[in-house]
């Protein structure tokens, strides 16, 4: 059948596309204002004075009634005046480090061993860690606040490292197997000729070749380490000094502070995760995402 | 796999043409063993964490929902004191609010993953073809992907703030509204006559602009690769771009949104953080996370916590079949 004599009456088509057309630029718009909005609001919000935002809620400060006194506000420390975001960044800055390390050294083992080692096992571990992926959180925390408080291990930052590992570790082994996966074998091979060990070949030449890899993984380990919130909730709720930042922006919320300081937190705990994003995007999403083109 | 098509034996090809084929098998055999030792040596820091911190913990849950047991008494805990007793489901499932509770979770995981998908759907296909500035669109899109949780709901409650928040003063001063709304606590307004949930609306709402991100990227990664031609094709062939999208596009991106729906709908489910940081449960969005952390914390009850635990894990099983199942039969 000649195929130009298949078509239905032209307008059907210039209708949609005409109408596809325009929805296409209205999603576009919407999705982005909804996306950077709230955002946008924020920093408004933190830039401007509590009486300012009460007289009018959606003004928009002149640049030279810009008050940058809600982040030192914020960050100050108590005994200042302050509502002590900086030492609540350190605790969080101490724990998203040592879970970030901790699972970059584990799931590197792990993820070269998947990649090109053929041992009994080795699918079975795959699936398992995917497996575990799929129970987080709530689930998982009751048996751990028991077991933790029968260990002593609650009240302290070393307890939050080790679940924050547990639970980053399957994807970070998952992503990094992924990137292990693109070197070639055969840079491996001829270091194993000229007389490396495993231990050689994997710090000498398998981690510079897949140093990319290894960095968008470690930053997704760090991004979690850095807002959970559950566990730091369960086990340092009543330890102030070890609070973590989701937790101390949490709990402040929850006392009388002003909402330009709430909003001064709440985008400075923001501004380390965003910039580690945006400077590892590409990685990040590759790495998140692989797989989905076979799906 | 990369470790199948290792090389046999070539690397040592300086070596082997002096040795004799038996000593070459042996060589073999030696490597064959160091690989399974290297193997497990490398993956045991891994199974050790994840077998202490998620495995063990996981069976935990269950023995504990058999125990009659507070939080006061896990400091003596021994094993001996373990029993059997179903009371803890008992209580669990005719105490007050649980149905309820277990009906809120139901439509707040279906909403909020029907809507991150779709979302996410429209957006990939809107952001298919090139355009000035694309990238930065796409980086604008992942904000609220990217934000920590907690400053996502503290920027959220402000702006809807019955006092000074954004929504509310729009409301007032453009669209006519006689009082302010107290979003994240009132359980239903009359519109049109119709009651529609107000807290409930915000949390679903909630949960899908801060995963669609994630629905956006996985369906974009599948959209690069479907091939061209096809479509190409159908277009030849007279179909509309409706049609095209219907009868050519969706069946290729039917997996990995099964996946995605998948995944949203067991982590939506189990969602606490995201309902107690912006309602705590008020306003009929009480989850059975949330009470499960309420058994936890408030009343101190483990044995009830974790049989509700057990319950919602039970409760996941469900659709984790009906997927693995589906996935088995398509490729059958």
């Amino acid at each position: 059948m000649p195929r130009t004599r298949n078509r239905p009456p032209l307008d059907r088509h210039a209708v949609e596309r005409r109408v596809l057309a325009v929805l296409r630029v209205v999603v576009i718009v919407a999705a982005v204002l909804a996306s950077a909005g709230p955002l946008l609001y924020g920093i408004v919000l933190s830039l401007r004075s509590l009486p300012d935002v009460i007289a009018a809620p959606l003004a928009l400060p002149a640049p030279g009634e810009l008050d940058f006194g809600a982040y030192s506000e914020a960050l100050r420390d108590e005994s200042a005046d302050g509502y002590g975001l900086a030492r609540f960044m350190r605790n969080s800055l101490v724990v998203a480090v040592g879970t970030t390390v901790l699972a970059v050294a584990c799931s590197t083992l792990g993820a070269y061993a998947a990649a090109r080692l053929r041992f009994l096992g080795r699918d079975a571990v795959n699936g398992f860690f995917l497996a575990v992926y799929l129970f987080p959180g709530i689930v998982l925390a009751v048996p751990l606040f028991v077991l933790f408080s029968r260990m002593g291990l609650t009240r302290s930052l070393l307890g939050l490292v080790l679940i924050y590992l547990a639970q980053t570790v399957p994807v970070s082994l998952y992503m990094l197997r992924n990137y292990f996966r693109a070197v070639p074998a055969s840079v491996e091979e001829a270091a194993e000729v000229d007389g490396c060990n495993r231990v050689q070949v994997i710090t000498r030449v398998v981690l510079p070749m897949a140093l990319p890899g290894i960095t968008a993984t470690a930053l997704y380990v760090f991004m979690i380490a850095w807002n959970e919130f559950l566990f730091a909730l369960l086990f340092l709720v009543d330890d102030r000094e070890r609070w973590t930042v989701s937790l101390g922006i949490a709990q402040l919320t929850d006392f009388t502070v002003p909402a330009p300081v709430l909003m001064a937190g709440s985008i400075a705990i923001t501004v380390p995760v965003v910039v580690g994003f945006l400077a590892a995007q590409r990685l990040l999403i590759s790495g998140l995402t692989a797989g989905a083109e076979k799906g | 796999m990369a470790g199948a098509v290792r090389r046999p034996d070539n690397g040592e090809v300086g070596v082997s043409v002096m040795t004799s084929p038996d000593r070459r098998a042996r060589a073999r055999r030696t490597r064959r063993a160091q690989e399974e030792l290297h193997g497990r040596l490398l993956v045991a820091p891994t199974l050790l964490v994840v077998g202490l911190v998620v495995l063990a913990p996981f069976v935990a849950s269950f023995v504990l929902a058999f125990q009659d047991l507070r939080l006061i008494e896990i400091r003596s805990l021994g094993l001996g004191d373990l029993g059997v007793s179903l009371d803890n489901f008992a209580d669990v499932l005719s105490s007050a609010g649980f149905w309820k509770a277990a009906r809120t979770t139901l439509v707040y995981a279906t909403a909020s993953t029907v809507g991150s998908v779709l979302v996410g759907l429209v957006l990939a296909l809107a952001l298919r073809r090139p355009f000035r500035g694309r990238g930065l669109v796409r980086g604008l899109l992942l904000i609220p992907y990217v934000l920590p949780v907690v400053a996502a709901t503290t920027i959220w409650t402000t702006l809807l703030n019955p006092q000074y928040g954004a929504v509310n003063e729009v409301g007032r001063r453009f669209l006519g509204w006689e009082a302010p709304i107290n979003f994240l606590s009132t359980y239903d307004i009359d519109l049109w006559g119709l009651p529609v949930p107000v807290a409930l609306s915000v949390v679903i709402a909630f949960e899908v602009w801060r995963s669609f991100p994630l629905a956006f990227l996985f369906i974009t990664a599948r959209l690069q690769v479907v091939p061209r031609d096809v479509e190409e094709a159908a277009v030849v062939d007279g179909a509309s771009p409706l049609q095209g999208f219907r009868h050519v596009l969706l069946p290729q991106l039917t997996g990995v949104i099964a996946l995605l729906a998948l995944l949203r709908f067991i982590w939506s489910f189990q969602n606490f953080t995201d309902v107690y940081l912006l309602t705590d449960g008020a306003g009929g969005t009480q989850v059975v996370a949330v009470r499960v952390y309420e058994e936890l914390v408030t009343r101190a009850d483990i044995g009830a916590a974790s049989a509700l635990g057990v319950l919602m894990t039970l409760a996941l099983a469900v659709p984790l079949a009906l997927y693995v199942w589906a996935s088995r039969k398509e490729r059958a």
